[in-house]
């Protein structure tokens, strides 16, 4: 049985997997990219705040998924809580070190400009500044998009959902018959996915982006 | 355009920064007249900005008071405060995501004016800076030239009609050329608009062009001379003033008056198609030949005269000319690319008068005398 014919047989459980991979990455990006704005607005005045926050990030990252996984799962248990916690963190760093970049990059003259005509300080942040920071914000979910398709597969190790299963069950039964089919399946289908993945966020920045500041 | 200009008062304004032994600005008074444009001008950190943008609450003031048409800034709410007084800087601080019909028309959707009620408000206030709302609004700020910018911004400051305007070195970030045509166009817009206008900049000769009053600032903003520019010019409170002022200042005092105001002489003039036998010059050398619709065209030398057979071909072509809105200083390099008298004209081309050296050194002389 060749890896057409494996995966047209096993179709329906495959896409339900892949399903699952796609659906977990993007929330776990969404969620990321919710913490990590957030932490990048209340950071970014401040040099040190900032400094702190992105090492912080970058430290988690440093951190093996599997060593991660392995501190995580007698906090959460097997299963989805600790893949979204595991993936949450690792997607933070792009994110928040993009926020504050994109955030510390908006020329002073035009929050200036925004204060000096009588936007508050939330419209100011809402209406100016975050919109100007929204190409590299964009930027840093991508990264961390494509970071997260790659390690999701490694959280099939704590019983996350998604194509990880097929890779490790190819690798647990490494010499029969269909091991190299399972392998082969999760992997391509993850690379599949991410190309997807990436074709929507080229959509997205278009739609998004003003293009009065579009590169 | 409805409101008129407020009048502006500041009282002991002192801006204090914790750490700092010296004040930013110390115990600044001002009355800043309804209507008028007074200009701020010093050296660079004298303070004269900081000045500026306590006006809004940009920045607050330590101690002081500060009130704009009767009503103390102090007791509004800053963002109130500062979506009724405009604010245009260099550079103009565009939104650059933002259209330049959506960058005029924040202030407007931050009072919560209804949407059309913005929309025809945002074409009225880029017909007033000249910028062709069909060809225009929706266009990014990047997709336009540094002076186009510049009126946009300026644009954005009055769209919600304030009484007041504050405009810090709106025009320091464009070349002299396009610089004077902003200037002048904000003289236009003033002579309509009457706001009360502080306006800050280095420059002392624009402070001269624009400022009904100009107050001349040292450090910490102590004020070193506020006065009209003729009588800063004629007669500088001290010597930085006059350092400041700069050399030259005759000449920059010329840039007050215009040619309308001065006494013009005449010269003999005459017909293109009259016959040279029949010009009579009396005392005077030259004859100023003139088109059919009155436009001056030649100068004729008494020599000239006798031996031409047509006045069209005669003497020399007049290459500069001014009009009577000019500038006394235009003037002056009118007649020194003449050598001599310079040619006046009036709203359609048509000559009105001559001007000569004589005439300006008296009014120079006057000046001074008056101060």
């Amino acid at each position: 049985m060749n890896v057409l014919e494996y995966v047209a047989d096993r179709w329906d459980r495959l896409s339900l997997q892949a399903l699952l991979h796609v659906s977990a990455v993007v929330q776990c990006t969404v969620l990321a990219a919710v913490i990590g704005v957030a932490t990048g607005v209340a950071v970014y005045r401040s040099p040190v705040g900032s400094a702190l926050a992105t090492a912080l990030a970058s430290t988690i990252l440093t951190i093996p998924s599997f060593a991660l996984l392995a501190l995580l799962i007698p906090v959460f248990g097997l299963g989805a809580d600790t893949t979204v916690v595991a993936l949450v963190l690792y997607a933070l760093l792009p994110i928040v070190r993009n926020t504050i970049v994109g955030l510390a990059g908006v020329d002073p003259a035009v929050s200036d400009a925004a204060r000096g005509i009588g936007m508050s300080r939330f419209g100011v942040l809402t209406r100016v500044e975050l919109r100007l920071a929204w190409p590299a914000i964009l930027a840093g979910m991508r990264v961390a998009t494509q970071m997260l398709m790659g390690i999701a597969v490694i959280a099939a190790y704590a019983k996350g959902p998604g194509l990880g299963s097929e890779v490790f069950s190819g690798l647990a039964n490494a010499g029969s018959a269909n091991s190299l089919n399972q392998a082969l399946t999760g992997t391509i289908g993850v690379v599949i996915l991410a190309l997807l993945l990436d074709g929507i966020y080229v959509l997205v920045n278009r739609i998004t982006v003003s293009r009065g500041v579009r590169g | 355009m409805a409101e008129k200009g407020s009048e502006i008062r500041l009282d002991h304004v002192t801006k204090r920064y914790p750490g700092q032994k010296a004040a930013a600005v110390e115990d600044f008074s001002m009355v800043v007249p309804a209507g008028k444009i007074v200009v701020f001008v010093g050296p660079s950190g004298c303070g004269k900005t900081t000045t500026m943008r306590m006006i809004n609450r940009l920045i607050e003031p330590t101690s002081g008071t500060i009130t704009i048409g009767g009503e103390d800034a102090l007791k509004i709410d800053p963002d109130d405060l500062r979506r009724r007084v405009g604010y245009a800087i260099q550079q103009a601080g565009l939104f650059p995501h933002f259209t330049v019909a959506q960058n005029i028309g924040v202030v407007p959707g931050l009072l919560g004016w209804d949407r059309k009620k913005t929309a025809d408000r945002v074409e009225e206030m880029m017909d007033l800076v000249g910028l062709d709302p069909g060809e225009f609004s929706g266009r990014f700020p990047r997709q336009l030239s540094g002076g186009q910018q510049q009126r946009v911004g300026v644009a954005r400051a009055l769209a919600a009609d304030p009484p007041v305007l504050l405009m810090d070195e709106p025009f320091g970030a464009v070349d002299p050329i396009t610089r004077g045509h902003l200037q002048d166009e904000l003289l236009r817009l003033q002579n309509e608009l009457r706001k009360t206008i502080v306006f800050v900049t280095h420059d002392f000769d624009e402070a001269v062009k624009l400022g009904d009053k100009i107050a001349v600032l040292g450090d910490r903003s102590t004020i070193l001379q506020y006065d009209t520019p003729d009588a800063i010019l004629a007669n500088p409170a001290d010597d930085t003033v006059a350092g400041f002022v700069g050399a030259g200042a005759s000449l920059k005092a010329l840039t007050l008056l215009r040619v309308r105001d001065v006494e013009l002489g005449q010269a003999v003039t005459a017909r293109v198609d009259a016959l040279p036998s029949t010009v009579e010059l009396g005392e005077e050398r030259f004859v100023l030949v003139l088109d059919q619709r009155d436009r001056p065209l030649r100068w004729v030398h008494l020599k000239e005269l006798a031996h031409a057979k047509s006045l069209a071909g005669a003497g020399r072509p007049v290459q500069d000319s001014v009009t009577l809105q000019s500038t006394l200083r235009d003037a002056l390099e009118a007649m020194v690319n003449e050598g001599g008298r310079a040619v006046v004209t009036g709203n359609r081309g048509e000559y009105v008068g001559t001007l000569d050296l004589t005439t300006v050194t008296e009014v120079v002389q006057r000046l001074r005398a008056n101060a």
